[in-house]
């Protein structure tokens, strides 16, 4: 239902709500398509028509200044209207709320939803409830996906080790909670990586995680060893009001990532983060600014894949009977 | 009432009294008159039952027909005929209406407005503590009095363990039943979905199976030190089905049931953030229904209940961990019988003594068989009859079912609830 939700009955993409059930060739395609509005940026073209006459809300029920940024520029790059709505919403707000404020939006004529939303699924549940020629691209909902973030995140290990196979990739963090390492694993099995680890204590990783296609790690040592990527995720300030952990400083001990720590990876290993970075709590700052860090590049990285996205959602419109 | 019924040529199935062989059921005044045995009578009504089966009607241990207080859900009055429409004949309603079932006034209320329906018996199942709100006793005696043949805290938690011992106490005291849906709410918070795989892959809040067979295990032992008569409604995992083995192997007497999705359904079935799927307890694994199933086989599971929650549509929308669970479920009751009897090799009349006499003796209602004098409570279906899940075969407000559009084999053609005909499939506008 995922798959066929998402796509047209052409295989197009319609909605880009999560990873799962897209195929490699379509991920290779988005990559590529991003990879045009990346070389377009450096040769100072920033702006291109594809989206001309569109109009795009970015619906955000939960507070994100870089992802919501990152949207905005991409769809002002591909010549899009753009309308910034956040909307504070009490963890007990209603569906009859969301569908009316959806319902509301639709009648101003327009055509795509950013949506970001604590809960796992709002994404779907947009999507299957608005009218069908709207495209609903989801900015990360609860603890299920950000296939965004997953997308740019491949975008820039492709623009490093310039394939997937082979490779030996690390996430490492808050797994339990993280929409991103979720999207990042799916991604990263459907490119066809060699091997993918998640690294963290025993309470912030999810029943079954080996299901998920991982191998699981308790000690950085081991876990990091011949690396080609590592992902550090971002620690929440409340993990440790409820027992998950009892410390920064503990917690910087075992999983953050130093200078040290990052000798038992290869030796060209990249180092990425989602952002907004912990300094000296998952990561240290010798190694956020250091060489291996990308952390940066993967920020400007979301503006091409938001593009690459945006135009192909919006350019299936087209296959819909 | 003094009617003369003979329902003809019918499979009679009597899981109490082993019965099952083709012939006619006589009915008289309201009371089964005689088995295989019957004479013809001019002023008798006769019901067709050939290649149809006849058996007890179905005692259900858990409906909820969302009144008082919630009759945007469903009604009395919509929940019992949908009742009647899946056989049953005999219900327990658990104490969670609004007001919650703490007096005996709301309790005569209920059974008022059901007498008025026409349709099942209704039991109200009384509420242990005030308002639910697990803290202080509710006057069980004056529950009893006013025909609560057991008490419960529903759905919701009891402040700790003092209060539950207490109130098995004091159940005990009056005899009363203490029917406990085992729940440790620390452990399962918020969750919406069984802690594994699924919810894992999704990203769903999740309840581990450990949530309840902790507050199983608790439960078990303060029956022991009390000696309160104890149910477990609606165990959802493998440990629950092993606690309960033991404890029953031990001696005490403790009985338990499971709603009949469980049977059916698992983790594995659920579509992606379809809400119909969202129950509590939540679908498990595929090793869990084994368990359930193999439990209901050897008798460790005592009955099964349709676990009916009924919502209106709000309730349903919405993103996936803030909608209501519950699904609505009687009639999909007895065609999922039929399905567990054909599939997975427990004998049909095995199964229907869980649906019947065994829910009877639970509640010590002289109900559940067809023994010659007692009273006609009987449901006649067609087993090979299809039908189709939908608005125009659903009789319950609330079409919250993950079997919405299915076609099911399996279909009630009659009920009669004291020799009282209250279903009728070829009345249905």
């Amino acid at each position: 239902m995922t798959r066929h939700l998402q796509l047209t009955d052409n295989g197009r993409l319609k909605h880009f709500l999560t990873i799962e059930g897209l195929s490699q060739p379509l991920l290779t395609e988005i990559l590529d398509t991003a990879a045009s509005f990346a070389d377009m940026s450096e040769h100072n073209v920033k702006k291109v028509p594809l989206l001309r006459g569109k109009t795009i809300i970015n619906l955000f029920f939960e507070n994100s200044t870089r992802t919501r940024t990152t949207f905005e520029l991409a769809a002002t790059r591909l010549s899009a209207d753009v309308l910034n709505m956040n909307i504070a919403t009490s963890a007990t707000s209603k569906g009859e709320s969301l569908l009316d404020t959806i319902r509301n939006l639709e009648a101003m004529h327009v055509d795509m939803f950013v949506v970001r939303h604590a809960l796992s699924g709002a994404a779907h549940f947009i999507a299957q409830h608005t009218a069908p020629h709207i495209s609903v691209i989801n900015a990360g909902d609860g603890q299920h996906a950000h296939p965004t973030q997953a997308m740019l995140d491949m975008f820039t290990i492709r623009q490093h080790k310039k394939q997937f196979a082979g490779l030996k990739v690390a996430i490492v963090g808050d797994i339990l909670h993280s929409r991103v390492a979720r999207s990042q694993i799916l991604a990263l099995n459907t490119l066809g990586v060699d091997q993918i680890r998640v690294i963290a204590p025993k309470t912030l990783l999810p029943a079954n995680v080996e299901d998920m296609g991982v191998i699981a790690f308790q000690d950085m040592a081991e876990g990091l060893s011949d690396v080609d990527v590592i992902i550090m995720l971002r620690l929440q300030k409340e993990r440790m009001n409820s027992a998950f952990l009892p410390s920064e400083s503990e917690y910087f001990r075992c999983f953050g990532l130093t200078e040290a720590k990052l000798k038992h990876a290869k030796s060209d290993v990249i180092v990425m983060h989602p952002g907004p970075i912990n300094r000296g709590v998952e990561i240290a700052s010798s190694v956020a600014d250091g060489p291996q860090s990308v952390i940066l590049q993967q920020v400007s990285n979301g503006i091409a894949v938001r593009m690459a996205i945006m135009s192909m959602t919006m350019h299936s419109a087209g296959d819909m009977a | 009432m003094s009617q003369h019924i003979i329902i003809r040529n019918g499979r009679i199935i009597d899981p109490a009294n082993q019965i099952d062989a083709i012939g006619d059921l006589v009915i008289k005044d309201g009371k089964i008159d005689s088995l295989f045995n019957s004479t013809s009578a001019p002023d008798a009504i006769a019901i067709d039952a050939s290649n149809q089966i006849v058996c007890p009607g179905l005692v259900d241990l858990s409906v909820r027909l969302r009144e008082p207080g919630l009759t945007h859900k469903g009604t009395i009055a919509s929940e019992t005929r949908a009742a009647a429409a899946a056989g049953v004949t005999s219900l327990c309603l658990p104490p969670d209406t609004k007001p919650s079932i703490d007096t005996a006034a709301v309790a005569e209320l209920i059974k008022d407005k059901a007498e008025q329906a026409g349709y099942p018996q209704v039991y109200s199942i009384g509420a242990l503590t005030q308002r639910l709100a697990g803290a202080e006793l509710n006057n069980l005696f004056a529950l009893k009095q006013a025909g609560c043949l057991a008490v419960s805290n529903a759905n919701q938690p009891l402040n700790n363990l003092l209060i539950l011992r207490r109130a098995m106490e004091y159940a005990a005291t009056h005899d009363l039943l203490v029917m406990y849906r085992a729940n440790e709410a620390s452990l399962s918070g918020k969750g919406c979905a069984h802690e594994g795989t699924v919810a894992s892959h999704y990203g769903l809040p999740s309840i581990p199976a450990a949530a309840e067979s902790i507050a199983l295990a608790q439960c078990l032992e303060l029956a022991e030190l009390t000696g309160c008569r104890l149910h477990i409604s609606q165990i959802s995992c493998k440990q629950s089905v092993i606690k309960i083995q033991q404890a029953k192997k031990y001696g005490l007497q403790v009985t338990a049931d499971v709603a009949m999705h469980q049977l059916h359904l698992t983790e594995q079935d659920m579509i992606a953030f379809d809400s119909n799927y969202h129950v509590l307890p939540p679908l498990r694994t595929l090793i869990d229904r084994q368990y359930l199933r193999d439990g209901l086989a050897n008798g460790t599971i005592d009955a099964v209940c349709s676990d009916h929650q009924p919502h209106d549509l709000d309730a349903k929308l919405g993103a996936f961990p803030e909608t209501e669970p519950g699904i609505a479920s009687l009639q999909t009751l007895l065609p999922l019988t039929l399905q567990l009897a054909q599939q997975h090799g427990i004998a049909l009349s095995e199964l229907l003594a869980r649906l019947t006499s065994k829910p009877a003796a639970i509640l010590g209602l002289d109900a559940g068989s067809l023994s010659p004098g007692s009273c006609a409570d009987i449901c006649i279906f067609d087993p090979a009859a299809e039908w189709q899940v939908n608005s125009q075969t659903w009789l319950s407000a609330g079409s919250n079912t993950p079997y919405w559009q299915h076609n099911l084999r399996g279909r009630v053609t009659h009920t009669l609830q004291a020799g009282r005909i209250i279903y009728s499939l070829e009345h249905q506008p």
